[in-house]
Formats: C-alpha cells, structure tokens, sequence
C-alpha cells in the first residue's frame, strides 16, 4: 500500500519533484525561534544530513518532515504534495528515535510489525515482511525476545527495522547512533550505509540529525549546516569542507584555522599546513606564518599542534606520526616553527552571520 | 572471610527479621483452626468450626460487605483521579507543578490520626453526615497516592517518545491508545489499584474519625479483641483478611515487581512516600 502510494504520487507529481522540500519554514516555540526560515529540497533516495550543533534547528526541522511539530511559516512537500497540515500518520514517512522508543510490552516482531498491522496488513504478509527486514538488519531469529533483553547496537536495529518495514518514501534519524559507545557507533555507520544502499532501489530517502561532523562527512551524499535555526551551506561533504562559505561552516565542520590577509577572511584546513623550524629565513606572507608551538596533543595516528602566530591569532596544525614519536612530538612545544600552505588551499570565507548583520 | 562473616550476620539478621514479622501471623492463623476457646499452644485440636460462625454472625458479615464497598469506591475514585493527576504532572510543566506533586503526597506522609482528625473536624464543620462516603472520602486520601506514585512511575519510566513512535507509524489516536498506552499503563493500574484496595481494607485511624454508626470490618475486629469477646471466630475472620490483602499485594508486586516501581509507589510502606514527598519539596 505504501509503494502504491508513493508511486501515486510520483505519477501525479512528476518524477522531477524533490522527495522533500521545505519552502521558508519557520517554528518558534514562544520568544525562542527554533526554525528560523529554512528552505530545502532532498532528492529521492538520497542520504541528506542536518549537522549543527545542539539548539541550531536540526531536530525541530527532522520533528516538522515527521509531522510532530507543525511550522508558523512555511510549506512541507513529501515527493511534490504539500503535507504542512497532516498528522504524521498520515505522512509516508518514518522516524527512528534517539532513544529508539521501542514498545516495551511487545516482542521485536510485534515492534517491527506495528505499522503493518495499523495499516491492516494481513498477519501472513506481516509475519513474511517482518522476517524479511529482519534479515536486513542482521537480528534474524530475535522475533520472540522483547527489547528490554536486547543489547543497544540490537535495539538500534530493530528501531531500525520498525521504521523500514514500512517502505516509507523517507527514513527521518534522529541522532541514532548517539547514546551508542564509539566502536559500537563506528560499526553501525557502516553498518547503516550498507542497508541504506540495499533499500535504495526501493526508493527510500534518509535524512539524518547528527552534530558528529566527522559522522556527517564520512555517511552523508550530501549534507546541510545548520546555525541558530538557519542553514549556513548546503553542499557534499567535499565541497562542505574544502570550500567552508562562512566562518562557522568553518569553524564547526574541521578546526577553526581562521586568518587575516589585508581585511579579507581565510582559512586552511590543519592538515593543509607544512611545519617546518623556522630559519628566521622567511617572514609572514600570502601563504605563510612565523610562530611557536605553545600546545601539542598526541593522538596516536597524529599530532596536533597549536601554534600561536606572531602576527595574532593561533592556527592549528595536524600531523601524522610518519616519523615522530610521541616524546618526539611534545618535546616540539615552546619550539618557533614555519607554517606554510599552497595558495588553493586558503579559502576566502564570508565572516559568521552575525557579524554580518552588525556590520551592515 | 570478613566478607562472609559478614554475609553470614546478614544472613542470621534477615531470618529474625522475617520471623518477627511472620511469626505472629502463623500464630494467630493456627489458632483460627483451634478447637478450643482458650488460646494455649500447641492447640487442642483442629476444626473449620470458627470459620462457620464467623460466616453466620450477621455483624461479622455487615462489616465485611461494608469494607469490600468503601475499598472498591475508594479504590474506583483513586484510580480516576490518581492517573489523571500522574498525567498531569507528567505531561505539563506548569506554574506551582512541584507544589502540587508534593500536596498530592503529604497526606500519606501524615500519621492517619491527623488525616482523620482533620477529616473529621472539616466534616464537622460542614455538617457533613457521617457515612459510608465519609469513610470512603477519607480512604481515597491516601489511595489517589498510591495511584498516582505508580502511574508516575511508570510513565517517567517510559520513553516520552512511544505516542510519537505509535503516530509515526501510522496509528492514529484510538490505535495508539489501544496498542501502546493501555498495554503500558495497565499493569500500573492494576497494581496500584490493589495496593490501594488492600490499603483502604485494613485501615484504622482513618476510618474511626470518619465512621458514624458504621463499622468495617477491621473496627469490628478491634472491638470484639478489645472486649475479649469471641477471639476464636475473630481469629477466623483475621486468617480471611490477612489472605485477602496478602494475595492482592502479591500480584501488585508481580505486576511491577522487576522494576522497582512498587517500592517507590506503594505505601504498603508509608516510609517510603514520606521519602518520596520529603524528596519533594
């Protein structure tokens, strides 16, 4: 029934309608705006993420596409019909919860097959569907047990598998893989790209909320920045982070590397920059900078070193442990360096929203 | 071997603890089946002999019909009210909320005689009959605790998300209701409701300040042991009483037992809600 209607609606719609589309939506709950203008268009099976930090909107705009919250302002197209008014279950969409809200007086079979049976699913097609997603998210044979006997990385599954079951046009995720712990996260993102291929050909759309930027990158087709209730860019994760337009995209999606040349706003990406010990050889340029190490972190895989420019201001610089071992490497602090980069990787950045507003 | 020196005290602490609490019980459900009018241990003999008598004594029944509707009524408005006041307080964050939860718990927090005096002086002052809905007005005021102790238990211990999970789904209202929020609180309903039905069956206090002409069952009780009168059918009665309070807290304790909820809730433990409220304010 699902499948039907969405391809219902792509018929009526054209195919060229976006999967989701939000035209100047606006949500303020009392003085606070959460929402404050956001326009966006997802396209059909792709994987779209909302990264900000926390309070920037990204939820609340995931709670709107699910139909929780209703916006002031605006207008909410699902694959080109405007849903603005309709109550979530009425919208072909599904949620996967942070706290995955899994029903606790059923089993997982009776979870993944809630929204059939809501729907009037007969309970053989239900119990075939159910055992087919299940094998998707790799729990066969955990029909019986109940959530409260599942591990965490299960009950993300089954949340999962509750939310696909459906077909649903768009999966909404919200913040999914947070209350797991780091290994567990890193397996599921993994482990979440890999279902969202096999259900693309079904057509379905992810859209994602992390404030991971590091998760935002490495899952995301494409991904949007969102900043006190605004969108600050829109773009791939290449795109995104090689040509930050703003200082905030900047500073929240990598290291803010921020530098002044004559009243105009850079930034380099850390590992862009070349340290060597400063021969007192070559003064400050276009592409260059004198300082001294004043903080060195080890990571293992890489040092990172902040380094306070003679000029003002500090600059951040990452390097692998290609030869430096870690006495090596904090020894270095206190140490006057040369920090160098190739012009194209000095990117001209527009100064953060706020600043805008006040100078003009 | 501190360790199991220590468990072993422990050990020997709890059996004297549950024998001091259950003793007394054992000895006065024996003598129930005492065929003898004076209690001596051993007994003399075994008979159902009590339980017939009692069965018969038209005053034992009245009271026992009389307790059995005051629990049922009582228990009947603390589920309303109790539940609607978890909601409530659950649901909305609103002006005066914490002072609220903490006037719903005070009365339990209070010894019974002073819920009972002041019951009795307010209905004094309002020229309010004496009845069986004064009795009743007095029980609901600690059964809405219990009600509401463990529905608010219950819902905090739910993820707020499950009605959005249930929408998002493709339920509407009545489904969600049906599927998600009965099957979640019912338990909680049910075993708050026993707990407060078991509670009401065996007050006292409360009930000696609010009662006119009426007698429930447990006053009848204490008036014959008072007046030494017909100890053996009143132990026939008591073995009756203590099965029909323990069963129901049996199974409220099934109902909630593997969380926890029934030890914050009930105040089969009055200590407990006095911590709860105390924790409130």
């Amino acid at each position: 029934m699902a499948i039907q209607e969405h391809a219902a609606a792509v018929l009526t719609a054209g195919v060229d309608a976006p999967d989701v589309r939000l035209v100047g939506v606006r949500k303020a709950y009392g003085d606070v705006v959460a929402v404050d203008g956001v326009d966006l268009e997802i396209a059909s099976g792709e994987f779209f993420t909302l990264l900000g930090p926390s309070g920037s909107g990204k939820t609340t705009t995931l709670r709107l596409i699910a139909g929780f919250e209703r916006p002031d302002e605006g207008r909410i197209e699902l694959a080109g019909r405007d849903v603005t008014g309709r109550p979530p279950y009425l919208r072909n969409v599904n949620t996967v919860f942070q706290d995955y809200a899994l029903f606790p007086h059923m089993t997982v079979a009776e979870n993944v097959g809630y929204g059939l049976r809501v729907r009037g699913v007969a309970r053989r097609d239900r119990r075939m569907r159910v055992d087919e997603i299940l094998k998707v998210v790799q729990l066969p044979g955990l029909g019986d047990r109940k959530p409260i006997q599942l591990s965490g990385g299960q009950r993300q599954r089954v949340a999962l598998a509750r939310a696909l079951v459906n077909h649903p046009q768009v999966l909404l995720l919200d913040e999914p893989l947070g209350a797991l712990d780091l290994k567990l996260r890193q397996e599921m993102q993994i482990e979440l790209k890999r279902i969202q291929r096999a259900v693309r050909e079904v057509g379905i759309t992810f859209v994602y909320v992390t404030h991971d930027q590091e998760e935002a990158l490495t899952m995301s087709d494409r991904l949007a920045v969102f900043n006190d209730g605004r969108i600050e860019q829109i773009g791939t994760p290449a795109a995104v982070y090689e040509r930050p337009e703003n200082a905030f995209v900047a500073g929240f999606v990598g290291a803010s590397n921020v530098i002044r040349r004559s009243g105009r706003t850079f930034t380099v990406r850390p590992e862009k920059i070349r340290m060597t010990n400063d021969g007192g050889t070559r003064r400050d340029d276009e592409n260059g900078a004198t300082g001294r190490i004043r903080d060195v972190v080890y990571a293992g895989m890489f040092t990172r070193y902040v380094v306070d420019l003679d000029d003002g201001g500090e600059l951040v610089v990452v390097r692998q442990n290609l030869e430096t071992s870690s006495t090596e490497a904090l020894d270095a602090r206190g140490r006057r360096v040369l920090l160098e980069w190739r012009p194209e990787h000095a990117i001209e950045t527009k100064p953060k929203r706020e600043e805008k507003h006040e100078s003009s | 071997m501190e360790t199991r020196r220590t468990r072993i005290g422990l050990g020997v602490a709890t059996v004297a603890v549950i024998a001091f609490l259950w003793l007394p019980l054992l000895l006065i459900m024996t003598y129930a089946f005492n065929s003898s009018t004076i209690q001596s241990w051993p007994i003399s003999g075994f008979t159902f002999h009590w339980f017939h008598e009692a069965w018969h004594d038209p005053e034992a029944r009245s009271s026992l019909w009389l307790s059995i509707k005051v629990g049922l009524v009582a228990t009947a408005i603390a589920l309303v009210l109790g539940t609607a006041a978890a909601a409530a307080i659950y649901r909305f964050r609103f002006f005066g909320r914490e002072a609220v939860s903490f006037l719903l718990l005070l009365p339990i927090a209070l010894p019974g005689i002073i819920t009972g005096m002041s019951l009795n002086s307010a209905f004094n002052f309002a020229s309010v009959r004496f009845s069986i809905w004064t009795i009743v007005v007095g029980h609901a005021t600690f059964c809405v605790v219990i009600v509401y102790n463990n529905v608010l238990a219950r819902l905090r211990r739910s993820s707020p998300s499950l009605l959005e999970a249930s929408m998002d789904l493709g339920a509407d209202g009545w489904q969600t209701f049906r599927f998600v929020v009965w099957p979640v609180l019912s338990t909680a309903l049910v075993a708050g409701g026993l707990l407060a039905f078991a509670l009401s069956f065996d007050e006292v206090i409360v009930t000696t300040f609010t009662a006119g002409a009426q007698t429930t069952l447990p006053i009848y009780i204490l008036d014959h042991i008072q007046r030494g009168q017909d100890l053996p059918v009143v132990n026939a009665i008591v073995f009756v009483v203590i099965l029909v309070t323990v069963i129901p807290v049996t199974i409220a304790q099934r109902l909630t037992g593997d969380t926890g909820v029934l030890r914050r809730g009930a105040a089969a433990s009055k200590a407990a809600a006095a911590a709860t409220g105390g924790g409130a304010v």
